[in-house]
């Protein structure tokens, strides 16, 4: 797992829920490549085409609520996000984003502190979050170890298939 | 120990666990549904062959059902495959309607079991005593591979309801009350134990519905210690034996929050939030275009008799649409032998296949931009239900069908 990710912010509200990261009228397509240009449709269809990959999301409180879409993390990793940092997560979306190896970071008051555009730095580790712009720290939560676990494998099928013994 | 604490320890041979605690539970029921061909992927690409137990796992297509597309036809084809070459004894085709109704139908949920099935509904099965949570493709293919997954044991929050709520006062009108209080996010990674006399009383309808809409305040699971309703409904049903879990006298809370429904009205949430709950009766006068009854909160036998009662020898008013869903074929076949489907269509509502329907905004009665539907389904997201410029109130089935008779948004106590 990267320890260190720099990227430039992009910030959403609260409440940002599945149906907003990827409506439910793109749910029959299956290529990934696909599947990432309609991220975050809900929210503003202008977001995935102007996205540039390695860049992060920032968003509020009870981000990826909703259903158990897996479409909705899968739209992210395609859309080319590094990492989402919010308030705090839904659930599944939780689940979801760390078994494809997304990086989540839970760090209060994030979205009030970040403007769209400021380029953050932000430890995996230690869950903090720098503003290269004002060079504030924020502090975010540490993983806790089950997750740290499969992000540190790069996802939950790596995992998976050393337990069963398939070579890539 | 909690009930649910109880599930866990035994499901992953522990004597107890503790808040916190990462276990690794074996799953009695997976349930997949159409949404998620992305699960049959996952599961070849860490080398699953073949479902761990092909009595314990099954797909029902709901959200596309029938298909739509061509490519979500192509969805269901791949299904089918895997599930013929898996051997899985259970198989809910396009015929059989939506997965939370189907399954305690079938007798698949039973009090003490633990269901995983890639919902985030899947809440709803606490009103059987059961541990039940939705999950990702990915976490599903884990599943399937192995029959275990790994669970925090959640904090436990009690919401006691208290009291019998007024005529014309719905569980649908009590959970959006709760969720108008506790909010979106009010209980993420926790788990809501509904307790008190309204609940200890509820028929099998009624507390499917409140557990179904938990979610929405981001519950990991719901529960509901199992009445005599419930006994009665699955002792005819369940393809296992089971065992009822209960919880200890001297079980703490992490929160508790008490409501009394005694003088609850009618309650709608405005758009575009679930948690954006109010009385009705504060509710401005507004137009309907659409009314929706069906999905697995509001598509039971006792919401289409509601909507029936309300409707019976009246006319929509022209250019008003009421979409009736049952949720399951079995609730169809019901509301057929007692008259309320024909009813409804005599009065102007438009019948479709059991199934989600439009609760999803994938197929038959989406809305278009502008469009304001009121609905006994469970999302009011922007864009839930079709276009992200329409906008959808939630509300009971009686509600539902009160406004669309009128064409604004109506208090059905007024007709009852
Ligand atoms: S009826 Fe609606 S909420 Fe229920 S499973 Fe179908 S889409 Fe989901």
């Amino acid at each position: 797992m990267q320890k260190t990710i720099i990227g430039q912010a992009i910030v959403l509200g609260d409440n940002i829920d599945t149906d907003q990261i990827y409506p439910g009228r793109y749910l029959e397509l299956v290529d990934p490549k696909e599947i990432g240009r309609h991220c975050l449709a809900g929210v503003d269809p202008e977001i995935a085409p102007n996205f540039k990959p390695g860049d992060i999301v920032v968003a509020g409180k009870n981000f990826g609520c909703g259903s158990s879409r897996e479409h909705a993390a899968i739209a992210l990793i395609n859309m080319g996000a590094s990492l989402v940092l919010a308030e705090s997560f839904a659930r599944i979306f939780f689940r979801n984003a760390i078994n494809l190896g997304l990086p989540l970071v839970i760090c209060p008051g994030i979205s009030q502190k970040v403007k769209a555009g400021q380029t953050l730095e932000v430890d995996l580790e230690q869950g903090t979050v720098k503003i290269q712009e004002t060079g504030e720290i924020l502090a975010g939560e540490k993983l806790g170890e089950q997750a740290a676990k499969i992000l540190a494998a790069g996802g939950i099928k790596p995992l998976f298939r050393a337990k069963m013994g398939v070579k890539e | 120990m909690h009930a649910i604490e109880k599930i866990l320890a035994k499901a992953s041979g522990k004597d107890r666990v503790t808040t916190g605690e990462i276990v690794n539970a074996k799953v009695d029921f997976a349930e997949i549904n159409d949404l998620y061909l992305q699960t049959v992927y996952s599961f070849r690409e860490m080398g699953g062959k073949k479902v761990w137990d092909p009595d314990r796992v099954a797909f029902v297509f709901d959200h596309y059902a029938p298909a739509p597309t061509i490519k979500s036809a192509k969805i269901h084809q791949e299904m089918r495959a895997f599930a013929r070459e898996n051997n899985l004894t259970y198989h809910f085709d396009i015929n059989c309607g939506v997965c939370h109704q189907v399954m305690p139908e079938r007798g698949l949920i039973y009090p003490g079991m633990i269901i995983v099935a890639t919902d985030s509904h899947t809440t709803t099965h606490g009103a059987f005593g059961a541990f039940g949570t939705g999950v990702g493709a990915t976490d599903m293919a884990t599943v399937l591979i192995s029959g275990e997954l790994w669970f925090r044991v959640p904090e436990i929050i009690e919401v006691r309801i208290e009291g019998t709520p007024p005529k014309g006062v719905y569980p649908k009108d009590v959970i959006l009350h709760i969720l108008g209080q506790i909010k979106a996010d009010g209980a993420v990674y926790k788990a809501i134990d509904f307790t008190g006399s309204y609940v200890e009383q509820l028929d099998v309808a009624g507390r499917m519905t409140i557990c179904n809409m938990a979610v929405e305040m981001g519950a990991k699971t719901a529960y509901m210690q199992p009445n005599q309703k419930v006994l009665d409904y699955v002792a005819k049903r369940a393809v296992r034996p089971f065992e009822v879990q209960y919880t200890d006298d001297d079980f703490a809370y992490s929160e508790s929050y008490v409501f009394d429904v005694s003088a609850l009205s009618p309650q709608v949430a405005v758009p575009h939030s679930v948690d954006h709950v109010r009385p009705l009766e504060t509710v401005e006068k507004v137009r309907v275009d659409q009314g929706f009854i069906g999905s697995c909160t509001g598509g039971r036998e006792e919401d289409i008799a509601v909507a029936a009662q309300i409707l019976k020898g009246k006319k929509l008013p022209p250019y008003v649409r009421l979409v009736v869903i049952p949720a399951s074929t079995e609730v169809m076949q019901v509301c057929l032998e007692k008259g309320y489907l024909q009813t409804l269509i005599e009065a102007g509502a438009t019948l479709s296949t059991p199934g989600c329907g439009p609760c999803l905004g994938a197929h038959e009665g989406v809305l278009a931009p502008g469009e304001v539907c009121i609905t006994a389904s469970n999302r009011n997201f922007p864009g839930r239900m079709g276009s992200t410029e329409a906008e959808i109130y939630l509300a009971s089935p009686a509600t539902v069908a009160a406004s669309v008779l009128n064409g604004y948004l109506t208090d059905p106590r007024t007709l009852l």
